[in-house]
Formats: structure tokens, C-alpha cells, sequence
């Protein structure tokens, strides 16, 4: 980490007059702006522009990119989030000349190569889901949430079932699966969890209607359980006509272990940010590419990729049954790649290996902190672990807290307050590329605070007191957020 | 926080303060516990209808965004706008000056189907992990 650990802005850096690079003066004899630009199509005033030098300019943000807490520079067990570290294998596959160059507009023929990875991709999601059919389209988990929906609604529209309209959702799901129903104009329906924080199969039943359209599931769902009855599950849904849809959030644990399709689901997302080591967050963007049953392909959005008898490649458009277009040009493309590359990299057995992995990682991690912090349940554990602040909420810590104490000992925190069913949650997700050695500081230094919440609470509260930015005032930032900087605002 | 033994609660955390044919709603000292730091009350304007199990306002916390559940139906004759200035009314005395809004019910049976303090108490028990 840089020494200077100050925070101040490049506008507050910015001086009068200093300049990084000075464009030439205009040749004499061409035309002036005025009869390039109307004048009333010009800005009157100058814009608010940081003045600085190149130096000072690359100085500020290398500075910054060493204040940030990134999987490049500290282990970031972000529960739910799989922040696996990217592999540079990929960035030098999406980066050949060939991808890079090619345009969306290009006729088929010009892009073969690229139409090629796409299906390869394709093919992979499919075998490893189970499901036959693959839509690349959707930008991100969410994305594919809807798109699964709106196949699922063209679905039962189709058979006349007008009045489905109803999604079952467990209370332990992620927060975009009732908002991307919602948005996809169904009403949701929560069923509830039971004691080893899997779907109560009673509540399940006594839910079932014939409203119901389907049911979004996770598996492993977010408490990092595998639903043992989900094939059950699948049975209750298919025998009262709905469909079932898996969040797919979690496709780290069972790689290559267990497959979508053969338990009973019709459609799922993938996020490949999560699963397939593509950039996540703000290294982003995303992508949530959907598999289907057979039963539900002609629904697929378009374009998709068609292989003809000769081996050619080409976007078609002409599948009358699908819901239509629900991205621009051909989805996240160079994120695609960028998953097609890990796929390739690994190959069948590694991915497997990769699940076996992130497993005994979240594992190893939940037997090092067992005792020091409550564990909710005690079903085993798949690739993330879920305990609760409980012990140190006695001491009058909590799971805000930990997380920020954590920041103090160079850790990115894991995810807190979620799942919702477990109070002070606190959501680990080591995922497979770290080192025993990590997983042991990391461990070291939740002990740590675990003690620390005994001896001196008062220093946990006031956490984190070795960053740039202590703690912030979170209650103010969200009832007055200040969205300019240095007394400026936008015009 | 001692919890008044004469109220009414439900499971999605409000209590009832039933006084003749009025219904005093707010939310219980565990539900702001859980909340945490409160930034934001949305309340119904007057005269806006409650429907039992029905949202009828929405909190916010830096946590987490909660809808508030009527407990019964009827006519929210009376809102408590002080809150939404001070939230801390709510933190510091959610069973008194923290009240949300009352209501003229509609349908008396349906207090029925309220919690007593006791069984409120052996809930929160087990939603506890």
C-alpha cells in the first residue's frame, strides 16, 4: 500500500492554468469553430475540469487504485458474490486482434471465429447445466432472471394460462429474484425456510395454486445449503403445472458435481462474472447467459447462433415463438470470451476440481471460526459459509462491526445482513483460488476481532482507524447525499 | 426495552394500541433493533384506507428497506408526521411517541388474529438463528 495514504480529490489537486498535454494551435486557414458549431450548441461557461499535470494525474489514480480493496490486492471472501480472481489467460484471449477488431455490424461470414466461440460457450453452459439451450444475450444475473421470466410467462400465455401469475420465492433468496418478477408483472409469493434453513416442504405445498406460474429457487441456496428435496421440489411444481427456475448465483459449488437439469430445473442463469472468473463489480460488465429445457427453446430471445450442415456460423432472427430481443447486438460479448478462455483453461475435470475446491475452502473457513462465532445451522456447508454476530451482539458488536474491523487488518469484509432470515449475518465466500496461508490469516483475524469484541468494544465501533476514511456516517450519507464535489454542481 | 404487555403485535413486527374502535399502529422496539440506524419513513396520507396484511408505508434503514404491514383494516384517519422529521422518536420510543398512524377499524374480528405480548415474545424466540 502507498504511504500516502491521503484521500483528497483531483479537483482539490487541480490549480489554475496546469496542463497535462497542450493541443497544437489550429493551422492557419481552416475553418473556426463558429462555422463548425452553432454557437447556441456551445457551452457559454468553461466546464469545471480538474487542471492538472500528466504526472500528478497518473500519480492521483495509481494512488487511489492502491486505497481500493480489490481481488488483485486482498482476499475478498464476499459472500454470494464468488470474487474469484481473474485469470490474465482471458484478457489475453478477448484481447487477440480478431475479437477485438471485429464490429457488431459484420456480416456473418467475416466473423466466424467469433460466432464459433460463442457457440463453443454455448455448448459448455450447456453440458455443464444440463440443459440443452443456451442464450449468451442477458448482460447480467438479474438480466437473465427477467429473461428466464418472460420465457416463463410466453410459456403458460401460449397454453392459455392466463391467470399463472404467481412466483413462489424462498425468504432466504437474493433480493432481484421478487424484483425481476415484479418487473416481469408477476405477484410473488415467499415460502417459507425451515429449521436446517432449507424450503419447508409443508409451507411449499400449502402454497401451491393453480396461479402459481413457477417457483425461483437457489441451489445451494444463499445460506451455502444444498435443498436436499429439490427434486422433490421440481415434482410438486411440475405436477401443478408450473416451471422451475434456478438462480444460478451459486453454480460454484457443483461444477461437474451436479447438473441443473438432471434435478428438475427448466431454466437457469449463470453469472460469469461469479462462476467463470469474468471481471465482477466495478471491473465489470457482467453476464448472465440462461439454459433451457427443450420445452421452453423456442421462447429463447434473439439473435441466436445457428450452425448449418456445412459448419458455417450465423445470427439468426427467425424464431417466431421468442420473446425477441432483449439486448443489443450479441450481449456482453468480450466478457464471453473472456468465460469461453476459462472453460478451455480448465477443462471438464478442473472445473470440477474448481467446485471441489471453493468447497473445502468455505469449509476449511468454517471450521476455523466455529465457536468463536455462531453458526445458525448446522447443515454442511458447500462453497460459502453463513455465521451470525450473535455472541459478539452480547458485547454490544455487530456484524457492521466486524466487517469494517476487518478493513483495518487489509480484508475485504464479507457480505453482512444478508441472507435476511439470520440476524448480524455474516456471509463467507473464500472461493478456490486462495492459499491455505490466506485462508489461515484470514481466519487469524477474525479470532482477532472475536476477541476484540470482549476487550475493547469501543475500538470496534469506531472502526476502521487505520484508512484514509474512518467510519462514515452512513444515516447522513443516505438522508443528505452530497453528489458534487468542491462546491460545484452540474449545469 | 420493556414491551407493553397490554398491546397487541403481529409477525411481521407492528403493534396494535386498541382503544374503543381506534387503532394505534407502530412498529415493536425489536423491529428498530434489527433495522439498525433509521434514514427514511414513507407514511400514508390521512384518510388513505389500511387493508389488514396490506403494505401501507415503508422504512428504510442503512441496512435495509422494510414494508410496513397493516395489522387491520379501516381508515387512517391520523399519521404521525413528527416521525418522519425525527426518526429517533421511532429508536427511542417506538411504543409511544414513535406511533405510525392510526385507524378506525373496519372489521373487528380481524383483531383476532393479533399476537398477545406472550406469544410475540415466544415468536421472536424462534426466529432467532
Amino acid at each position: 500500500m502507498s504511504t500516502h495514504r491521503t484521500a483528497s480529490t483531483i479537483f482539490e489537486i487541480s490549480r489554475p492554468g496546469r496542463r497535462g498535454i497542450l493541443p497544437p494551435t489550429c493551422e492557419p486557414g481552416l475553418p473556426g469553430i463558429d462555422s463548425c458549431i452553432p454557437g447556441h450548441l456551445r457551452r457559454q461557461v468553461p466546464a469545471e475540469l480538474p487542471e492538472v499535470s500528466e504526472l500528478d494525474g497518473i500519480r492521483h489514480y495509481t494512488r487511489m487504485s492502491t486505497l481500493n480493496f480489490a481481488i488483485d490486492n486482498t482476499f475478498y471472501p464476499l459472500g454470494s458474490c464468488t470474487m474469484k480472481y481473474n485469470p490474465r489467460l482471458n484478457e489475453v484471449a478477448a484481447s487477440k486482434p480478431g475479437f477485438t477488431h471485429s464490429h457488431p455490424l459484420a456480416r456473418a461470414e467475416e466473423v466466424q471465429g467469433f460466432l464459433e466461440a460463442m457457440h463453443a460457450l454455448e455448448l459448455i453452459l450447456a453440458e455443464v447445466s444440463g440443459l440443452p439451450h443456451v442464450s449468451l444475450q442477458p448482460a447480467a444475473g438479474a438480466h437473465g432472471e427477467l429473461t428466464a421470466l418472460m420465457m416463463i410467462r410466453a410459456y403458460h400465455l401460449e397454453r392459455g394460462a392466463r391467470e399463472r401469475e404467481v412466483i413462489l420465492i424462498p425468504d432466504s433468496a437474493h433480493g432481484t429474484n421478487p424484483s425481476s418478477c415484479t418487473i416481469a408483472g408477476f405477484r410473488t409469493r415467499e415460502v417459507k425456510s425451515g429449521k436446517d434453513g432449507t424450503v419447508d416442504m409443508d409451507d411449499l405445498r400449502a402454497k401451491m395454486d393453480p396461479e402459481v406460474a413457477g417457483m425461483m429457487i437457489t441451489n445451494p441456496n444463499t445460506l451455502g445449503i444444498f435443498e436436499p428435496n429439490i427434486q422433490e421440489i421440481s415434482s410438486i411444481l411440475h405436477a401443478a403445472g408450473g416451471l422451475l427456475y434456478m438462480d444460478g448465483a451459486n453454480m460454484n459449488a457443483i461444477l461437474g458435481i451436479a447438473r441443473p437439469g438432471d434435478f428438475g430445473v427448466d431454466v437457469m442463469h449463470y453469472n460469469l462474472h461469479k462462476t467463470f472468473s469474468t471481471p465482477h463489480g466495478g471491473g465489470g460488465p457482467g453476464a448472465g447467459p440462461i439454459a433451457v429445457t427443450n420445452t421452453l427453446e423456442p421462447y429463447l430471445p434473439v439473435p441466436r447462433v445457428v450452425r448449418s450442415r456445412d459448419g458455417k456460423f450465423s445470427l439468426s432472427e427467425n424464431h417466431p415463438r421468442s420473446i425477441g430481443k432483449v439486448r443489443s447486438y450479441f450481449g456482453n460479448s468480450g466478457i464471453l470470451l473472456r468465460a469461453l478462455a476459462y472453460a478451455w483453461a480448465h477443462g471438464p475435470a478442473d472445473l470440477r476440481a474448481v467446485s471441489e475446491h471453493a468447497v473445502l475452502n468455505a469449509n476449511y473457513i468454517r471450521a476455523g471460526l466455529d465457536g468463536a462465532y455462531h453458526l445458525p445451522y448446522g447443515a454442511p456447508s458447500m462453497h460459502e459459509v453463513v455465521f451470525s454476530a450473535k455472541i459478539q451482539k452480547q458485547f454490544s458488536v455487530r456484524a457492521l462491526d466486524i466487517a469494517k474491523r476487518l478493513c483495518d487488518l487489509g480484508f475485504h469484509p464479507p457480505t453482512i445482513y444478508f441472507p435476511l432470515i439470520v440476524s448480524e449475518a455474516l456471509m463467507i465466500e473464500p472461493t478456490e483460488t486462495e492459499s491455505k496461508e490466506t485462508l489461515d490469516q484470514f481466519i487469524q483475524a477474525m479470532l482477532q476481532i472475536a476477541r476484540e469484541s470482549e476487550t475493547k468494544p469501543e475500538l470496534l465501533h469506531n472502526a476502521p482507524v487505520t484508512l484514509p476514511v474512518k467510519r462514515l456516517d452512513e444515516v447522513n450519507a443516505v438522508k443528505t447525499p452530497v453528489l458534487t464535489c468542491c462546491g460545484t454542481s452540474p449545469q | 426495552m420493556s414491551r407493553p404487555a397490554n398491546l397487541k403485535y403481529t409477525r411481521s413486527h407492528e403493534w396494535v394500541r386498541v382503544e374503543g374502535d381506534v387503532a394505534t399502529v407502530g412498529i415493536t422496539d425489536h423491529a428498530v433493533e434489527q433495522l439498525s440506524d433509521l434514514a427514511f419513513v414513507d407514511l400514508p396520507r390521512k384518510g388513505a384506507k389500511a387493508e389488514k396484511d396490506q403494505r401501507f408505508g415503508e422504512i428504510e434503514s442503512t441496512k435495509s428497506v422494510s414494508d410496513l404491514i397493516a395489522p387491520l383494516s379501516g381508515e387512517i384517519f391520523d399519521v404521525n408526521t413528527e416521525v418522519i422529521e425525527n426518526l429517533q422518536l421511532i429508536s427511542l420510543s417506538p411504543f409511544d411517541e414513535g406511533w405510525l398512524i392510526r385507524v378506525r377499524i373496519s372489521n373487528p374480528a380481524e383483531l383476532k388474529s393479533l399476537l398477545s405480548a406472550e406469544d410475540y415474545a415466544e415468536q421472536l424466540k424462534h426466529e432467532e438463528h
